[in-house]
Formats: C-alpha cells, structure tokens, sequence
C-alpha cells in the first residue's frame, strides 16, 4: 500500500453531511459557469468519475446517459464532475458519441483546481492522490444533501440503483414513510416507527399489515 | 439566443423563460446571469427584461 502525505491527506477535507446544505460552488462546465443553486427547485445528481478517457468511467457516462430521461421524468438533473479541463471533456464526450454512438447531454465540471471535490470529499488519497473517487450526491430541491454513494476506482456505478434511490427518497417525501430493503416502486411501504405506547395500540387500529407494534407495512395507492 | 429572445417585450422570471424556451432551469438561471453580465438583459427583484442592447440585439 502506498504512503499518503500528510499534506495530502489535509487536501481531502470532510465528507458533506446527510441533511445538511450541499457545499455551494460555482465552476466551469461543457455548458458553461454552473452554480449550485442554478439547481434549486430541481432535484440533481452530483456524481464524479476519476478521469476522461477511461475505460470504466466511459461506461458510467453512457450508462448515465441511458437514464437521463428517466431521472428527468423525476425532475432531477445530472452534472457529472472530474479534474480534467473543459477540453478535455469536450474531446471524451465527442469520442464517446463517434465510436460508442452515446451522446452526453448533461453537463460536465472541469474542476482543475479541485476546489468541488474538495468540499464534497470527493478525493480519497488512499485511492487516487489526483484523482475523484466514485460519488454521487443526491441534492434535493431544497440543495440539502438527501443521500452519498462513495464507489472505489475499480467498480462502476449501477443506475438502477441511482434511479430506486431516487423514488425511495421521493416516495419518503411525498408520503412520509421509510422504504425497506430491496424496496422498488409499487412494493409496500414501511410505517415509521410509533413513538409513545398510545400510538403503538392506535397502529393497530390503521389496517396496516404489522409483523410486530415496530414493523408495519402499508400500500401506497396504484401509480404513486 | 432562445433566452434572449424568449424576453422580447416580456419582462419574465427564471422559471418562465424555462416554460416559455423549453430549456432546463439550470441553464435558463446560467445563460441569464452570463447575459445579465455581458449587457443583454436587465434584473429587478429576480424579474429580467432586455437592455437597450439587448433590444437592438434581438
């Protein structure tokens, strides 16, 4: 394993916070100066790959391509992020359309100085000393950070993943219910948890499919 | 340009230039902030409209 300087090591500040404000910015991107809160009222996916013309990190970006128009059914955006310069993701993207046929419509942050990945934890040292890990930041209409997903070099995000995130938080929101393991849409749903006794003996009188007074489940109504 | 002339004698926020151009809000709020700094369009109160030269532009 190789040693990581102390003063790298100072470089990759803290993880974002779940909940919190999403860390503002303002950076270049393929479409121009991107803020953050351009964003807001929107949802956005805020990912990061470690650099252009990679081999993994190519198939993330058609793979995120795919399902652009899904997550935009959702009202969520996607900008993607990485060291390299603005050039340099101008070149990767036309590459990517003229021999894998996909073409990148998102938008693309050429964060050289690392400044982004900086305040979002994105450089993990031990991994990459120069390069961003694999995150993604998924920032509600509010810019608060709703969920983080921290991917190593070697492994490829999967988007079904990404877009069952998104319904499960959405879904949370909309009704004010958790989501349970291997949770998709149309599965029933979890009834938080009861608080006092007298909500506990209430629940039972909901109609809620309860395993135990902890464990209830309910179906949300077709199509929501 | 969409944006810009989305605002021909309309004076319209963010989010109608959005409805109006078919373009995503993030870049309608970009393109009206690097218009707004170039000269072309004019902001109160999270409202724009065209600059003088904006009009002669468009």
């Amino acid at each position: 394993m190789k040693k990581v300087s102390e003063e790298v090591k100072k470089e990759a500040t803290g993880l974002p916070i779940l909940g919190k404000k999403a860390p503002d910015f303002e950076a270049s991107t393929t479409q121009g100066t991107l803020r953050l809160s351009d964003y807001t009222g929107t949802w956005l996916v805020l990912f990061s790959h470690p650099a252009d013309f990679t081999p993994v990190c190519t198939t993330e970006f058609m793979a995120f391509s795919k399902i652009y128009d899904e997550l935009k059914k959702r009202n969520v955006e996607l900008l993607g992020l990485s060291v390299d310069s603005v050039s340099s993701h101008i070149a990767w993207i036309r590459n990517v359309e003229e021999k894998m046929g996909v073409k990148i419509t998102f938008p693309i942050i050429a964060d050289l100085n690392k400044e982004v990945a900086k305040k979002y934890g994105m450089i993990h040292p031990e991994q990459s000393k120069t390069e961003t890990v694999r995150c993604t930041f998924v920032i509600d209409p509010e810019s608060k950070i709703r969920a983080m997903i921290y991917y190593p070099l070697t492994t490829g995000r999967n988007m079904d993943e990404i877009l069952r995130l998104i319904d499960a938080l959405q879904t949370t929101d909309k009704h004010k219910v958790a989501t349970p393991a291997n949770w998709k849409p149309g599965d029933a749903v979890v009834v938080p948890s009861p608080v006092t006794i007298e909500q506990a003996e209430e629940r039972a009188k909901q109609g809620y499919e309860c395993k135990d007074w902890y464990l209830c489940t309910k179906k949300l109504p077709e199509g929501q | 340009m969409a944006t810009l002339k989305s605002l021909k004698d309309a004076t319209l926020t963010p989010e109608e230039v959005a409805s109006k151009t078919g373009q995503p809000l993030f870049r309608v709020r970009s393109g009206l902030r690097e218009l707004k700094n170039a000269g072309f369009v004019e902001e109160t109160e999270g409202k724009y409209v065209l600059s003088e030269t904006g009009k002669t532009t468009v």
